[in-house]
């Protein structure tokens, strides 16, 4: 079996989406700053950020209902940057869901179908196709206040894809719904995309969400696009501190550099007593400072010291946070700072089992770390 | 038990107040009307005869009521004042509308002055405000002048005394009833709807039919109640701004009271007006509140 290559890495791909040096002011407050990005066609794009990055800001100026300060927006190779809202090939679910209270759910996904002069059976045919999708038929003479949070949910979703456009754009979609529906509605959303092969645009701010769902994720901070990749990138190989730290759990040793060559970049690191080993390959002069990242679940901990060509640090046991499956170790290193390493518990009772104030060693292999210079 | 009688008593001003202040002077109306009149003070006999040799007699009538039947007189003036009530409401509504619209979609630090502006006329005596009305439409008044002046009429227009300065004063006099109302609704409304509307192709003057006309509805009713029901038996606006073939029922009710000194006949006019005006708006009311809850009640269970 032959995977097609992703369309974001082939230079031939034309993308659906561009945004183009895009910015947004509110008076002094720049809400989106020089946002270049690239969706392609059928992605699950996600913008994950914390609050007040600007993600609904770009998504808003992708509907329409917003205006860029600065910048083009290309929508299947046209800009789109001074089209009304209901001009565009796009459709959005908002995170109120913003369903017309006095209509009916029928009603309210026939609204849009109606604006574009549909004939009453094509209509009624759609209404019925769209619910059925989102398992709502039975549904369809309600209003909106006589139903649950999660069936609304469904129906501003029915009521955006009925319009079939090119793409979906979704406001933190699940932002209501507790947990449980969550997870099963995160499931839901990624095959009736897969289904209908519309590319969503969706913003988010629980990295989870995003992770699970999205082909990619673009991770935003004071209205940059920090870095854009898959799932697997942004955790795996975030660019910068910032993505490091705002993506699951990070260890930081600040250093400079001592030595790069093909092998690796070797760090020094004042808080350690040795250098640090990378597989990083990347021709940095030496003295150049850098941060060496290490994800807690790739650290091993143990009270022996580790084989020759692992990186390793020395501390003791500050707390154990106990999860089940898996037990988080807080280590104080020696000088004083604490890092985290995540441990599977593989075993009903461990012989060598650690407990507080245990003198330990982490260690990990140079591969696993990353070098940072953002 | 103390729960429950705690609750009796917080739920017993507003119905002693209404009690006190509506119902208590509509018994006393509703008497009057159903009594003889009488040259003595006041001017009408008790409804029990206390001087009956046979004990106390009922003295009571229903003649009162008959006379409105008989002379075409009433009957016209009631409908009379209904248009002119309806013609100012609708008036009211057009002007009102865009301007609680614009208020309503006005910078919020701009909101409440806006809203002072309208409730400003309160401010000055109703009296004085209809009386300087009479200045601006009496023949050789400003409005006159000012049409004479542009150009578009070559002669003064008699507006004073016609039904159109009756209509004109209610307009102005009952607009804020109008606006405030509206202004609740429409400022309450959720602005992501019309975002929705547009973004599902739908363009701006289309979703204000289809979206928010139909949401500020409760609006509408309650404004145009508000200045119907007064309007329609308004009595000061026509008597100053009307002409004397102006034909309503708050000037009638009035000459019955006061030129004719017939308190009896004057009651059951206003007993007649409140029964046919009021009673059937709150019947349709209380059906489209009981209709909303069934349909709320059914998808519920
Ligand atoms: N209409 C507006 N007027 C002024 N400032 C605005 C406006 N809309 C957004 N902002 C500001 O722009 C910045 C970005 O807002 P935005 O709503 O895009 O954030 P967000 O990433 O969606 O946050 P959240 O996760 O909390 O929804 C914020 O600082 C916000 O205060
Ligand atoms: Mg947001």
């Amino acid at each position: 079996m032959t995977v097609a290559p992703a369309p974001w890495t082939d230079p031939a791909s034309v993308p659906l989406i561009r945004f183009d040096g895009v910015s947004k002011r509110f008076g002094d407050v720049v809400a989106v700053d020089r946002v270049d990005l690239a969706i392609h066609k059928g992605e699950f794009f996600s913008l994950l950020g914390a609050s007040g990055c600007g993600k609904t800001t770009l998504l808003r100026m992708l509907a329409g209902f917003e205006a860029p300060s600065d910048g083009r927006i290309l929508i299947d190779g046209a800009d789109v940057t001074a089209v009304p809202p209901y001009e565009r090939p796009v459709n959005m679910m908002f995170q109120s869901y913003a369903l017309f209270p006095h209509m009916t759910v029928a009603g309210n996904i026939a609204f849009g179908l109606k604006q574009d002069g549909l004939a009453r059976p094509v209509i009624a045919a759609k209404v019925k196709a769209v619910l059925d999708l989102v398992q709502m038929g039975k549904f369809a003479d309600r209003k909106p206040h006589q139903l649950s949070g999660g069936q609304r949910q469904r129906v501003a979703l029915a009521r955006c894809l009925a319009k079939e456009p090119k793409v979906l754009l979704l406001d933190e979609p699940l932002g209501a719904l507790d947990k449980k529906l969550r997870q099963q509605t995160q499931l839901e959303l990624v095959n009736i995309q897969d289904r209908v092969g519309v590319t969503f645009v969706m913003v988010t701010h629980d990295q989870e969400e995003a992770m699970t769902m999205s082909s990619r994720i673009g991770v935003m901070n004071a209205g940059r696009i920090q870095q854009v990749g898959t799932p697997v990138e942004i955790y795996e190989y975030p660019q910068s501190r910032y993505v490091a730290d705002f993506i699951g759990a990070a260890n930081m040793f600040e250093g400079t550099v001592s030595s790069a060559s093909s092998a690796g970049v070797v760090v020094a690191c004042p808080e350690l007593a040795h250098d640090l080993t990378t597989a990083h390959a990347d021709p940095l002069a030496g003295g150049h400072p850098v941060t060496v990242m290490v994800r807690p679940e790739k650290m091993s901990i143990g009270r022996d010291a580790p084989a020759d060509g692992f990186n390793w640090a020395r501390g003791t046991v500050a707390d154990i946070a106990y999860l089940g499956d898996v037990s988080i170790y807080h280590v104080r290193l020696d000088s004083g700072r604490k890092v985290e390493a995540l441990q599977a518990n593989l075993r009903h009772t461990e012989r060598h089992k650690l407990t507080w104030d245990d003198p330990v060693f982490l260690s990990w292999h140079p591969a696993d770390a990353l070098v940072l210079t953002r | 038990m103390t729960g429950r009688l705690g609750r009796f008593l917080v739920g017993l001003p507003p119905y002693l107040w209404l009690a006190l202040f509506f119902l208590a002077p509509f018994a006393i109306v509703l008497k009057i009307s159903l009594s003889q009149p009488d040259a003595g003070i006041p001017p009408y006999l008790p409804l029990w005869d206390a001087a009956a040799e046979a004990g106390r007699q009922w003295r009571g009538t229903f003649d009162n009521y008959a006379r409105l039947a008989e002379d075409g007189l009433y009957l016209a003036a009631y409908l009379n004042s209904i248009r002119i009530a309806g013609i100012a409401t609708l008036a009211c509504l057009l002007i009102g509308y865009p301007a609680a619209y614009a208020i309503a979609r006005a910078p919020t630090a701009w909101r409440n002055s806006l809203l002072l502006l309208v409730a400003l006329p309160f401010w000055t005596s109703f009296l004085i405000r209809v009386y300087a009305w009479i200045g601006i439409l009496k023949t050789e008044g400003l409005l006159n002048a000012l049409l004479l002046w542009l150009g578009v009429i070559a002669e003064p227009l008699q507006i004073l005394q016609t039904d159109l300065a009756v209509i004109i004063g209610m307009t102005y006099s009952y607009l804020p009833f109008m606006v405030l109302p509206l202004y609740a609704t429409l400022e309450k409304m959720d602005l992501s709807l019309l975002e929705a509307a547009a973004d599902l192709g739908c363009r701006p003057f289309k979703a204000f039919l289809a979206v928010t006309l139909p949401l500020s509805m409760p609006g509408i009713i309650a404004g145009s109640l508000l200045v119907f029901i007064p309007a329609v038996g308004e009595f000061v606006i026509p008597d100053l701004l009307g002409g004397t073939d102006t034909l309503m029922i708050g000037k009638i009710l009035w000459s019955e009271f006061f030129d004719n000194r017939d308190w009896p006949v004057a009651s059951a006019v206003a007993v007649a007006m409140l029964v046919l005006l009021v009673a059937p708006i709150m019947i349709v009311q209380n059906a489209r509140a009981g209709a909303e809850d069934k349909a709320g009640g059914k998808g519920r269970r």
